[in-house]
C-alpha cells in the first residue's frame, strides 16, 4: 500500500467543538419552505454565502418534526459550515434551530419574516451574513491527521459494474480507513434486501445485530404495507434495470460491497443522528441518493464517496460528493461527472488495492480543497426525508 | 486480451458483460474473479453492457446464484449463453 494512513494529513478548518471541516460555508438556512425566497434573497446580496432552500417545515409533528429539526440543525452543525443565518416565518422555531446550531460554538443569528416582511428581513439578515463572511474568510486552515476526517458512502444509479468494481473500491478504502480509526457510515435500509444476513454477520456485537435487524424489519414492513407490485422500476430503479440489474437481491449484494471485507458494523444510527465514537456506522435511511446524502451531511460527515454505474449526477450543498465508476460507457459519455475512474478493474489493468488507494488519494485531495465534479457542476441537492403526512 | 464478461464466483449462474456491442454468436472471454480464472463462452443473444449472460442452462423455477448468493428465480427456461434479465428472472422478495 502506497499511502501511510497513520501519517497522512489534510488541511481544513478546526471548529470550536473540535470537529474538522473541509469547506468553510456561510449558510443561509430556511426553517421552512416559505422562507426560501428570503434566504435566497440574502444569498444574492452577500457574496460567499449559500442558501439551501427545501420543501418542508410547516405543520409537521411527532417523529417527523423531530427528524426535520435534527436534519436542518445537523446541517448547520456540520463542520464544513463556518457560520449560519437562520430565517423562519416566525421566531419560535427559528430560535430553536439557531440554539441547536449554537451549541457547536459557531456564529449563528436568526430572523423571522412575520411583522417584518421579506424586504426588511432580507436587509437585516444580509447585514448578519456580511459579518459572517468577514469572520469565515479570516479563519485559517490547520493541518489535521486523516483520522479526524469523517467519511460517508452511498451509491446511486447502480448497475452490475457497481457490484463488480466501484462499490468494492469503496469497500477497500473503508477497510483501510476503518483500520486507521476513521468515523464512517453507510445506510440504504431497503437496499440491503437479500444481503441483510451478510450485514448482520458483520455487526460487532449481538446487541448491534439486533438493533440493525429491527431497523431492517421495520423498513420491510413499510414496503409490505404500501407496495402495489414487486417494486421493480422503483427498487431496483428503471435506471438500474437499464444497467443490467435484475432483482433487489442482486442490487443489494452489489451495494454491500461498500462495507469491504474487514470492517465491522460498530453501531447503528437513526436518520441524521451523529456518531458518538469512531468506526463504521449503519444509518437507517432512504436509498434515494439526495435524501441519504443530505442525512449524511446532517450527521456531521465531511466527505462523501459515491459509486455510480449508469451515472447519477448528485451533489450536496455542504458535503463534497466524490463519484467513481467502473462502467466504460459512463466514462465515455459523461466523464465530467466522475472523479475517480476505476474501469481498469474490469480489464485486470488495476487491482482492488490500487483502486482503493486511488479513492483515498482523491478523498485527501478533496479534503485539502480540490473541488469534486459535483461541486464544479453546481449540484447542491438538499432533500429532507419525510416520515408521513403533515398535520 | 479484452475481458468481455466477469463472473463473481465460479458457482454463479451468470456473468456480467463489461464491454459494449456483444452480439449473438460471438466467443466471449470471461474472467471468474474470485478464482482468478479465464473461460471462453459463446454468446447466444445480443447482450448490452452491464447485462448478464447465463453461463449454464437454467430451468424455469431454478434459483439464480450470483456472488454465491440467491438473487431470485427463473420464470422461464434460460439456455447457456442467453441474456438473463427481468424478462426471465424475478425477485423472491416483495
Amino acid at each position: 500500500m502506497g499511502i501511510n494512513l497513520k501519517n497522512a494529513t489534510f488541511d481544513g478548518w478546526r471548529r470550536d467543538n473540535g470537529r474538522m471541516g473541509v469547506r468553510n460555508h456561510v449558510l443561509i438556512l430556511p426553517v421552512d419552505d416559505i422562507s426560501n425566497a428570503a434566504a435566497e434573497g440574502v444569498a444574492r446580496n452577500i457574496q460567499g454565502t449559500l442558501a439551501i432552500p427545501h420543501a418542508y417545515g410547516r405543520l409537521q409533528f411527532g417523529a417527523d418534526l423531530d427528524l426535520h429539526f435534527r436534519t436542518i440543525i445537523g446541517t448547520g452543525c456540520n463542520p464544513n459550515v463556518a457560520a449560519v443565518v437562520v430565517i423562519g416565518i416566525e421566531l419560535g422555531w427559528a430560535s430553536k434551530v439557531a440554539e441547536g446550531i449554537a451549541k457547536t460554538g459557531k456564529p449563528v443569528e436568526f430572523f423571522a419574516i412575520e411583522q417584518n416582511g421579506d424586504i426588511a428581513t432580507i436587509a437585516n439578515a444580509s447585514r448578519a451574513a456580511y459579518r459572517m463572511v468577514k469572520y469565515a474568510t479570516a479563519l485559517k486552515k490547520t493541518k489535521a491527521p486523516l483520522v479526524d476526517l469523517w467519511v460517508s458512502t452511498k451509491c446511486g444509479e447502480s448497475d452490475t459494474t457497481s457490484g463488480l468494481a466501484s462499490c468494492p473500491t469503496v469497500g477497500d478504502s473503508f477497510d483501510k480507513l476503518w483500520a486507521n480509526g476513521n468515523t464512517l457510515v453507510f445506510g440504504e435500509t431497503t437496499e440491503l434486501t437479500g444481503g441483510e444476513h451478510l450485514v448482520a454477520e458483520r455487526c460487532k456485537t449481538p446487541e448491534i445485530r439486533a438493533q440493525f435487524m429491527a431497523m431492517f424489519d421495520r423498513y420491510q414492513a413499510v414496503v409490505e404495507a404500501n407496495k402495489t407490485s414487486d417494486l421493480s422500476e422503483s427498487q431496483p430503479t428503471k435506471g438500474n434495470i437499464e444497467g443490467g440489474l435484475t432483482t433487489i437481491e442482486e442490487k443489494a449484494l452489489g451495494n454491500i460491497q461498500k462495507i469491504g471485507k474487514k470492517c465491522t458494523v460498530d453501531g447503528v444510527l437513526d436518520k441524521a443522528e451523529e456518531p458518538t465514537h469512531p468506526g463504521l456506522w449503519f444509518m437507517d435511511s432512504s436509498s434515494a441518493a439526495a435524501e441519504m446524502v443530505t442525512l449524511c451531511a446532517a450527521s456531521g460527515f465531511a466527505v462523501h464517496t459515491f459509486p455510480t454505474g449508469q451515472g447519477n449526477v448528485i451533489g450536496n450543498p455542504i458535503l463534497p460528493v466524490i463519484k467513481l465508476t467502473a462502467n466504460p460507457r459512463t466514462m465515455r459519455t459523461m466523464s465530467e461527472h466522475v472523479d475517480v475512474d476505476v474501469t481498469g478493474l474490469l480489464q485486470k489493468k488495476m487491482n482492488l488495492d490500487e483502486a482503493g488507494e486511488a479513492l483515498i488519494d482523491c478523498i485527501i485531495r478533496t479534503a485539502d480543497g480540490q473541488h469534486t465534479a459535483a461541486e464544479i457542476l453546481g449540484h447542491r441537492e438538499y432533500s429532507l426525508t419525510r416520515l408521513y403526512e403533515s398535520a | 486480451m479484452t475481458v468481455h464478461f466477469c463472473v463473481h464466483d465460479e458457482g454463479d449462474s451468470a456473468g456480467v458483460v463489461v464491454v459494449e456491442g456483444i452480439t449473438s454468436g460471438q466467443t466471449l472471454n470471461g474472467w471468474i474473479m474470485d478464482q482468478d480464472r479465464m473461460i471462453e463462452f459463446p454468446a447466444k443473444s445480443d447482450i448490452p453492457i452491464g447485462h448478464k449472460v447465463a453461463i449454464k442452462a437454467i430451468a424455469k423455477g431454478d434459483t439464480i446464484i450470483k456472488y454465491g448468493v440467491d438473487i431470485g428465480k427463473a420464470v422461464a427456461d434460460i439456455g447457456a449463453g442467453e441474456h438473463l434479465h427481468v424478462h426471465n428472472v424475478k425477485t423472491k422478495r416483495w
